[in-house]
Formats: structure tokens, C-alpha cells, sequence
């Protein structure tokens, strides 16, 4: 059994407007010391996924089902308590925006030593050994006197570091990160890339990478999951996603992004349209409004929901074009187009 | 500082532009520092073409941006539109130019009064400069919507009623109103999801060709810059370090920085992130507060010696079109100072803790 595993996971909330499907019907799985990339809009439901797994909506009016297995725990059935108890310690976060994920009023010390102390029965004094042992790890200079500083007082990257810390305090086995770049400056962002592969390394945690960066996602992960509509519409190894892609929507985004290490191209290539609200997601294929292959598949995608299928080791694609005919477009239509000087 | 000589009259000429924010403390607020956001900046933005302002958080390309538009006071240094000089030019006198000089915000959600409706909004220049048009503002305003890919019809509606890509239209629609001559756009794409960014950049690709525009463009992502400048100025803690045509800047980058910023932009293909060759630079960009002496580059510079401790470099051209103000500049055979580089010394030479090239 896989170490962490998402069978048909649904999340959806009730609100006046109507059901928001925030996700609907995910399924993955996850080993120790593999990262997976989830890509997608805003709105897809990336987010909401990792909250899912962290049992973050609970108390919440958030209805799930499903099933998420976590090393041979079920937690989607599991109590509150048990949850927390796992939060932290076989488990944990690092937020997209430091500056409002860390509490103002209490120091970065003080907030590392009560993550630790709340999973650990020690004194205050080997937990704060063990804070200034994590905030070195991280890379922050002087941590035996940065242990007493407020989050305010640090930089933009030293937070993220700092937070970086706290979240791997207590040697976590799942680490979710949440746009963990998208607040700091290319430079930084470099450093904390480079930082998040050496910690998994050492650590050899689990990581789930949530971004819009495509090219964050190719930096860092083994296997991509494509989300739109709060569905995965493909997945697959990096080199899938980034060679070989088979969903329109992949093309899209690919084509929608200018890229340093190719010729620069004339004019990009977006994608028609916006994403869809989740109140409203379009009936059968969620992007068939935004397709431009959408007529070939005779009426098909208004209608019917395509399943995710698989085309070839481990690739999965939710298309109704045939895997071959898919394939067809990339390399005489799309690939070539991306490559054009 | 020079530029080089322009064949035409550039549209905008900015000489040695500073904008020093005064810090205050105290019950009397008297001044304790300044915050240098922007220290001595040239550039020359011809007709018709994109310049490109590159840099991370704090070097100042914003406050650049708002100085051109003036929408702040300058502190020193010359802003000329048209040749005409308007670094101080009264309120009064300045709104008849403001109709040339527009600029199109990052955020789409709070540049927009939520209260009005969309032909309230786009229709705003028009009252606030008294313009009368043919038949009138209703149908002027109709037209730009359907320049900028919005549907007329939605003249009535308010701005909750779009999509964050689509409310940037109404921006853009907003600021082409009164046809200007020169747009700033400050971060046009930054806040928008990545399938609908390309929208909004061929859209001011396509505007700027069907309206001969010329753009500023301020942003802090360099594939973005690189595919819709002519020529890029990156600058660093208030000052421009490196400005080249887009080939010249991306291919053979000579500021330090350039190449490490280059170099910092994760690549989306898999197959290269063990292939290459990185530049990691180590901590954050210091304070405009208390800025470097001398190069203000030199704190995380692998290349630094003495002479970037005590010497400005100026920015000169070192090639046509390119200027940098570097005194070791990569991907360059001469001598750019006039000083002749020592070797460094022991120990000097990639101290640990400093950036060094990994491959």
C-alpha cells in the first residue's frame, strides 16, 4: 500500500448560492521521499485538496467523502482529535504567505516550540535547543539570537524559511506546500527551491507541491497532476506532462506561458476564455467550452463527463479524444507551434 | 550619465531621477533617514516601442513607474515628455498632458470602484477632461469595450460581474480611452491566472500595433518582459544596472545581477534541473534604507573586489545599445573602468557564505 492514497475524494460546500464542488472525485497516490506536483488555476481546487488532506475543514460545513489513506490510516472517517494529533507531527503545512501564517504576537522561537512541545513531552529548554537546531537547518544566519525575533522583523525569505522550520519541527512524513514561492522574489524563490529538495532529501518526506508555476512544478517534481474544475483531468511524470501532454488544457497552459529557455515566439498561445465557477461547472467535460478540439469529438464533451483514463504507464489523461488521435495534434500542431522562433 | 545618441526625438526622456521617501521619528517627525526607492535613473523611451523594467521587490521600478506618471513629486532629476519638461509642472497645467501619459494597475480587483458600473468607469476621462465625442460617450465607450474584447452590452454592468482577466480589459479600456500616446503599466499581468495572462498580452501586443503605442512595461517576471519589450532596463535597489535590447540582455547578460536573476527563473522542462548551470545568490536584497556603498550589488556579488567597496560604477555603454554599470561585467573581452582589475586576493575570491556559480 502506497503511503499516502486519495481514493474518489469529494469536497463540496453547501453555500446560498448553490453546491460548490471545490473537488470532485480525486484520486492519487504518494510514496516517502516522492514529490508530487499539483497545477491548476485558481479555482481548480488545489488548495481545498490540501486542506482536505490535513482535515483542516472539519467543523467546517464542508461535506466529504472519499477515503484518504495516510500510512495505513484512514483519516477522512477519522475523529477531530486524532486528526490533530497527526497534524504537525506526521503531517504538515507551509503556507503560501508567512507574514499572515505566523502569529505577530509571539516570537519565531516561541511558535517552533509550542508545535514541538505539543507533540513531544519535553522542557522548554530542549525545545528551544531543538528551534534553534531547525532554524539552522534552514539556513537562517545567527539562530541562536533570530530564535527571539517576531516575524516582522525578518525578510520575506527568512520568514519562509522560518516557516519552513516550524513545519518540519516535528519530522513530518507528509509536507504540503502551498504556493511556498509565489510571495518572494525570483532570487529568493531559487533559494527555497533549492532549500525544499535538500530537506526532502535529508528528511525523505513525502511532498505534495501546489503551485500555478509550471515551471516551479518542473523544477521540483517526479509525477504532475493537472486539476481544473476541481477534477484531475491529467496526470502523469514530469516528463508526461512537460513531453508528451494529452490534454488540451496542458497545451493551453503550456502555450500560455513565455519561456526563457526557448526562442521567443511571435505570440502566445492562450487558452479561449475564463476558468468556470464551481457553482456552475460546465456539463461534460469541464473545459469543453474552452476547447478548441471540443467539435471533434461529436457532440460527446456537452454531455458526457469523460472518464481518466489510462493511455500509457502510469499517464492518465480525461479527454474524449482518442489517445492516438491526442498524441497526433501534440506533435503536429502544438509542439511545433511552442517551438517556433 | 549619457545615452546613447537617439535617430528620433524619444517621446520620454528621464535624466537622473530620484525619489527619496523622508523617515520620520519622534513626536516632532523629524527626519531620521530616507528611503532612496529611486536613485539617478536615465532612459530614453522612443516612439512606438516597449521598454521593460525589471527588478525584484524594492529596487524602485514602481515608484519609477508613478514619478513618470507623476503621480508623486520627484525628489530630483528631469522627466521630459515630447521634449517638454514636466518634472514639476503644476497640477493644473499637468492635466491637459494626462491624457497622453496613462497607466494600467496590477490589481484588477481594487483599481476598480466597485460602486460604478463599467461605462461609469471607462467613461470617467471623458467627463473629467470635458471631452465631447460625435455621438456621444456612450457610444465612444462602447467602442473601446469591443477593442479590449469585452461585450458592449456589458456597459451597465459593475465590476463583481467579471473575471479577474475580464476586469483587466476594463482597465486597459479605461486607460485607452483618451487614445494616449504612452502607457505605464505597472505589473499588467502579475495578478491574473496563467491561461489568461497570455490573453491580456497579445491583447496589448495587438493594441499597441492597431494604436501605435508605446509602453512602459514594469514587472518582476523576466519571460514576460522578454516577450513583450523591445529593450529592458533592470534595476537594483534604485538604480538601473544593465540596459540592452531584449536579444542583447537575455542572450549576453553582463550585470552580475542580470545573470543571476537569469538564472533564477525556474525552467519549466524537467530534463534541465540537473543540466544547469546556476547562479545562486545568497540572501535578501539589502535595504534602500542603508544602501550599499559604492556598487550596491557588491553585498551579493561573486565577483566583488575592493573597487566595488569604494568606486561607483557608472553606466556606460559597453557595447551599442548596452550599458552597465558593472567593473567586472561577464560576457566581456575590454576593460570597462579603466582600472585595471587586480587578481583578487586570497581569501577574497569566493569567500563560503558568498554566491558562487554552481553548476
Amino acid at each position: 500500500m502506497s503511503f499516502l492514497e486519495l481514493k474518489d475524494l469529494r469536497i463540496h460546500f453547501p453555500t446560498d448560492d448553490g453546491l460548490v464542488k471545490s473537488v470532485d472525485g480525486l484520486s492519487f497516490t504518494l510514496e516517502r521521499g516522492k514529490t508530487l506536483g499539483i497545477v491548476g488555476e485558481s479555482g481548480s481546487g488545489k488548495s481545498v485538496t490540501s486542506l482536505g488532506i490535513l482535515g483542516l475543514h472539519k467543523g467546517t460545513r464542508a461535506r466529504i467523502s472519499g477515503e484518504i489513506w495516510l500510512d495505513g490510516e484512514e483519516l477522512v472517517g477519522a475523529g477531530v482529535e486524532h486528526v490533530r494529533k497527526l497534524r504537525g507531527k506526521k503531517m504538515a503545512m507551509i503556507f503560501q504567505d508567512p507574514l499572515s501564517a505566523m502569529h505577530p504576537y509571539y516570537t519565531v522561537g516561541n511558535q517552533i516550540i509550542e508545535a514541538y512541545r505539543i507533540h513531544h513531552d519535553v522542557s522548554k529548554k530542549v525545545a528551544r535547543k531543538h528551534a534553534i537546531d531547525m532554524l539552522a537547518r534552514v539556513g537562517i544566519p545567527q539562530p541562536d539570537r533570530r530564535v527571539d525575533s517576531y516575524p516582522h522583523e525578518f525578510s520575506g525569505g527568512m520568514r519562509q524559511r522560518a516557516m519552513i522550520a516550524m513545519a518540519l519541527c516535528c519530522d513530518p512524513e507528509l509536507l504540503i506546500a502551498d504556493e511556498p514561492t509565489t510571495a518572494l522574489d525570483v532570487t529568493v524563490q531559487a533559494q527555497i527551491l533549492d532549500l525544499m529538495r535538500d530537506l526532502q532529501r535529508d528528511f525523505n518526506a513525502a511532498l505534495i507541491i501546489i503551485t500555478h508555476d509550471l515551471g516551479v512544478v518542473a523544477e521540483l517534481s517526479d509525477d504532475i497532476l493537472v486539476m481544473y474544475g476541481g477534477k484531475c483531468i491529467e496526470y502523469g511524470s514530469a516528463e508526461d506532462i512537460f513531453e508528451r501532454p494529452e490534454h488540451p488544457y496542458s497545451w493551453g497552459l503550456l502555450g500560455s506561458m513565455p519561456r526563457l529557455d526557448r526562442e521567443p515566439t511571435e505570440r502566445l498561445l492562450p487558452i479561449q476564455g475564463s476558468p468556470p465557477s464551481l457553482i456552475n461547472v460546465p456539463p461534460g467535460c469541464a473545459f469543453h467550452p474552452r476547447c478548441p478540439y471540443a467539435d471533434r469529438t461529436a457532440g460527446r464533451s456537452q454531455t458526457e463527463v469523460p472518464e481518466l483514463l489510462e493511455t500509457h504507464g502510469g499517464h492518465r489523461v480525461r479527454c474524449h479524444l482518442p489517445s492516438d488521435q491526442r498524441r497526433g495534434i501534440w506533435e503536429n500542431e502544438i509542439k511545433p507551434n511552442l517551438e517556433a522562433s | 550619465m549619457t545615452t546613447e545618441p537617439l535617430l528620433t526625438e524619444p517621446l520620454l526622456s528621464v535624466r537622473g531621477l530620484e525619489k527619496h521617501f523622508p523617515v520620520t521619528a519622534g513626536l516632532l517627525k523629524r527626519q531620521v533617514g530616507a528611503v532612496r526607492a529611486v536613485d539617478g535613473v536615465s532612459f530614453d523611451v522612443v516612439k512606438g516601442e516597449t521598454l521593460g523594467l525589471v527588478g525584484e521587490s524594492g529596487c524602485g521600478k514602481t515608484t519609477t513607474g508613478r514619478l513618470i506618471t507623476r503621480l508623486i513629486e520627484p525628489t530630483g532629476g528631469k522627466i521630459a515628455f515630447e521634449g517638454e519638461d514636466v518634472t514639476h509642472m503644476s497640477q493644473g497645467r499637468m492635466r491637459p498632458l494626462r491624457r497622453d501619459i496613462q497607466m494600467i494597475f496590477q490589481d484588477p480587483y481594487s483599481s476598480l470602484n466597485p460602486r460604478h458600473t463599467v461605462g461609469a468607469i471607462v467613461g470617467a476621462p471623458f467627463r473629467i477632461q470635458g471631452i465631447k465625442t460625435e455621438h456621444g460617450v456612450k457610444k465612444a465607450v462602447q467602442e473601446i469595450l469591443e477593442l479590449v474584447g469585452l461585450n458592449p452590452e456589458h456597459y451597465n454592468r459593475y465590476p463583481h460581474e467579471f473575471s479577474g482577466g475580464q476586469r483587466q480589459r476594463i482597465g486597459i479600456a479605461r486607460t485607452l480611452a483618451l487614445k494616449p500616446k504612452l502607457i505605464i503599466a505597472d505589473e499588467p499581468v502579475s495578478a491574473l491566472d496563467v491561461s489568461i495572462q497570455a490573453q491580456v498580452v497579445n491583447l496589448l501586443e495587438d493594441l499597441q500595433n492597431e494604436l501605435d503605442l508605446t509602453y512602459v512595461v514594469i514587472a518582476h517576471d523576466l519571460s514576460v518582459v522578454r516577450h513583450i519589450s523591445d529593450r529592458v532596463a533592470v534595476m537594483y535597489l534604485g538604480k538601473i544596472v544593465e540596459m540592452a535590447d531584449r536579444k542583447d540582455l537575455y542572450e549576453t547578460p553582463m550585470h552580475p545581477y542580470t545573470n543571476a536573476l537569469l538564472s533564477a527563473v525556474p525552467i519549466p522542462d524537467p530534463k534541465r534541473r540537473t543540466d544547469r548551470e546556476r547562479i545562486r545568490l545568497q540572501g535578501d536584497v539589502p535595504s534602500p534604507l542603508n544602501p550599499p556603498p559604492a556598487c550596491r550589488f557588491h553585498t551579493r556579488c561573486w565577483k566583488a573586489q575592493e573597487i566595488c567597496r569604494t568606486v561607483e560604477p557608472p553606466l556606460t555603454a559597453l557595447a551599442p545599445g548596452h550599458q552597465v554599470a558593472c567593473h567586472f561585467p561577464e560576457n566581456f573581452a575590454g576593460n570597462p573602468s579603466g582600472n585595471a582589475p587586480s587578481a583578487p586576493a586570497d581569501g577574497q575570491e569566493k569567500e563560503p557564505g558568498t554566491a558562487s556559480p554552481v553548476s
